[in-house]
């Protein structure tokens, strides 16, 4: 408050025009606003993050009853690399898979609501927010029973030859790959409607002007102009799934597990801390330059 | 005029619509028109706002689907033809340009599309043409309006069209860059050869750039012509208002002497050539410029020949600097204009002033008296009073 104060007094006495002093008392107050949410981010990210990296360097042959010693073992990460590399392959092949599919089955979705639905869209809205009135658990729970080995679906997919007459569906991958699927799509969907909301029907109608046909300027204009959806959407999609492990918990085997379900067991089965850390480093830097790398790749310029 | 598609198609017209009609829903937008455009014309559609120019433009383009009747382009019809099959493009309304394109790339986005070759060379050429040769990496946001607009212009010019639709697109520029690009654009047009059809609501825009001007009113066209047929023999109240401004008085023709209706009015007999009167008998509306009068002081003997309309009182006097504006009360009540150059040779009135209002006959028009004589007149149909000549 006092740099403000301080400010305005200074500024009283130059006689300097009332406007710039508006934008200076704005412009700290820019900053205090940010206070709070800095805080927080303090708080509850930067804090724990540094502890859990921290953790990560512990001796693992400590135990939570006897302490652990910090004796900068890095070998932790070799270890967690060497014993886990296949979950961590397989979450990011899962994620990226999941992400793939949302984007596939979600674009047309967005696009749908966004040019096609007319009075219905925000009944359609309704309709994609609708799964997240119940629990992530319940929804992943309902598509166990769905895609059971005697379930409709199964039957049918084996009555038209598509899966062997002994062949199933739980437990596989494809199980943990569309629940993934299933329980991000709003994540995706959402950006990308919001995003092609936003394009200007006119500047498809220049578009068709100057020698584009429908699939042209979709292709010229309205892709490009929704890539901010695009990226927004797969960033949101990919980063929780690449993590989650409920999903592989409830639809597959240990033979489908991620890395989540790798964390899970370190932290709160084998209460191998530093073991389970360094697994937690390892995802989120992975994930942190693959994400990095792709935004760079997109060109977001429009993002900011 | 306009009904002879036939013969005219034959003699080099360009754009023609016929019977054109469009509606949306139960309201009619464009009502059963004829349009004729020659090409290398710089032609211009004018009206007041949702007379349907917009609606008239974008069936050429083919973004609108006409209800009825039919278009042909250089001899061809292209009433179904899809919009990017078409030899047509468009500077819009709001410009439309693409955002995620740099100035570059919005010039090059036609030619891309149709494949052409040497792309660079023609969008430099034409960026050099608009004079934005320096703006080529810039995004339309980072451009002002007199660029965004000239952007617009050069990537639909680029394509070479047939014919190019201009939807009011210096509507947003304020008045120094829009009398700035109206020479631009005649400029240009001249330059390239290319048939222009202008949409403008903005009388004076239309009569300083087009060759020939329709004018368009609740979806039909109540005149086509050239700038100064139409101001001088307008067909309609309506375009003698719309276009500049004009004193009708009702009257009743007498006879005929010679090549002269002989009409009467209030008790006065004003002589109209016969080839300027839309009606020879029975009631009509005498028009005549209010510049083309003349003030007299009350009772002067004035030339032979003359109209005359005496007994008028001034009521309002309006120095503009080259002119100077007179309201004037006639004895039956209605209120006249006259503008007086500022020549230094006429006599000056004032306020209570009685005179006497002449002019030539052959400055003098005569209407159809079934049309509502303020038709067209911003004083009027812009919810103004009817005080004040002040526009
Ligand atoms: N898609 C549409 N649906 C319904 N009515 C429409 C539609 N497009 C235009 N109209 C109506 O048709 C009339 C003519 O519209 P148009 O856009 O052609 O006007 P305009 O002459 O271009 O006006 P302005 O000078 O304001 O741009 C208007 O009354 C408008 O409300
Ligand atoms: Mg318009």
């Amino acid at each position: 408050m006092s740099v403000a104060d301080v400010g305005e007094t200074l500024e009283g006495r130059t006689g300097k025009p009332p406007r710039k002093r508006a934008r200076r008392s704005g412009w700290s107050t820019g900053y205090l606003l940010l206070l709070p949410g800095l805080l927080w981010l303090l708080v509850f990210f930067v804090a724990p993050t540094i502890q859990l990296a921290a953790t990560s360097l512990y001796d693992s042959a400590g135990s939570l009853e006897a302490g652990y010693a910090m004796t900068w073992s890095f070998g932790n990460y070799l270890d967690a690399l060497s014993t886990y590399r296949e979950q961590f392959v397989r979450s990011l092949i899962y994620a990226t898979t999941a992400t793939g599919l949302a984007l596939l089955l979600g674009y047309p979705l967005a696009y749908a609501i966004a040019f096609k639905a007319g009075r219905f869209k925000n009944l359609m809205l309704m309709l994609v927010i609708a799964p997240f009135f119940t629990s992530f658990l319940v929804r992943t729970l309902a598509w166990k029973s769905i895609l059971a080995d005697n379930g409709a679906v199964v039957e049918t997919l084996k009555s038209v030859g598509i899966l062997a007459p002994d062949g199933r569906l739980l437990a596989t991958s494809v199980a943990v790959i569309t629940g993934l699927t299933y329980n991000f799509l709003p994540f995706m969907v959402l950006p990308l409607y919001a995003s092609l909301e936003k394009i200007d029907p006119r500047l498809l109608e220049a578009g068709k002007d100057l020698y584009a046909n429908g699939f042209t300027a979709f292709r010229k204009i309205t892709v490009p102009l929704s890539m901010p959806g695009v990226v927004a959407g797969t960033l949101l999609t990919f980063i929780p799934a690449a993590g989650d492990y409920i999903n592989s918990e409830l639809l597959g085997t240990p033979r489908q597990y991620m890395i989540g379900n790798v964390i899970d067991n370190t932290f709160l089965v084998q209460l191998n801390y530093p073991i389970a850390a360094a697994c937690s480093v390892v995802l989120m830097v992975v994930v942190v330059v693959m994400v990095l790398l792709y935004v760079r790749r997109a060109g977001t310029e429009d993002l900011v | 005029m306009a009904r002879s598609t036939q013969d005219s198609r034959a003699s080099g017209a360009d754009l023609s619509l016929t019977s054109v009609t469009k509606r949306f829903g139960g309201f009619t937008a464009v009502d059963d028109l004829d349009l004729l455009v020659e090409r290398g014309q710089f032609f211009a559609l004018l009206g007041p706002s949702g007379c349907g120019k917009t609606t008239t433009l974008r069936m050429v383009a083919g973004l609108e689907e006409p209800t009825a009747g039919r278009i042909d382009l250089g001899g061809k019809d292209i009433t179904r033809l899809r919009p990017y099959k078409r030899p047509v493009n468009t500077v819009f309304q709001n410009y439309a340009l693409f955002p995620h394109l740099n100035t570059f790339d919005n010039v090059a986005f036609g030619l891309r599309r149709r494949g052409v070759r040497d792309v660079k060379n023609q969008v430099q050429e034409m960026l050099d043409l608009v004079e934005l040769s320096t703006y080529g990496e810039r995004r339309p946001t980072q451009l002002s309006g007199g660029q965004q607009q000239r952007v617009a212009l050069a990537r639909a010019l680029i394509n070479r069209p047939q014919v190019l639709l201009l939807d009011e697109p210096l509507g947003a520029l304020d008045l120094k860059l829009r009398r700035q690009m109206q020479i631009e654009l005649k400029r240009i047009q001249t330059e390239v050869g290319i048939t222009f059809v202008h949409v403008t609501h903005d009388q004076e825009e239309a009569m300083t750039m087009a060759d020939t001007i329709a004018v368009m009113n609740h979806g039909v066209i109540e005149q086509i012509g050239g700038p100064m047929e139409l101001y001088d023999n307008p067909a309609t109240t309506f375009v003698s208002n719309f276009l500049g401004q004009s004193n009708l008085v009702a009257g009743q023709v007498l006879g005929r002497t010679g090549d002269e209706l002989v009409v009467e009015v209030e008790g006065s007999k004003l002589g109209v050539p016969v080839d300027r009167a839309r009606q020879t008998s029975g009631r009509v509306w005498v028009g005549v410029r209010p510049e083309k009068v003349f003030l007299v002081s009350g009772g002067t003997s004035t030339d032979e020949g003359a109209n005359v309309l005496g007994e008028a009182r001034v009521i309002d006097v309006s120095f503009i600097g080259v002119s100077t504006q007179y309201l004037v009360r006639m004895p039956w009540g209605q209120e006249l204009t006259v503008f007086e150059q500022n020549t230094g040779a006429r006599e000056r009135f004032g306020v209570g002033d009685s005179v006497d209002l002449h002019w030539t006959p052959a400055h003098t028009f005569a209407l159809d008296a079934s049309q509502d004589a303020r038709a067209g007149d911003e004083r009027y149909e812009g919810g103004l009073a009817t005080a004040g000549v002040g526009t």
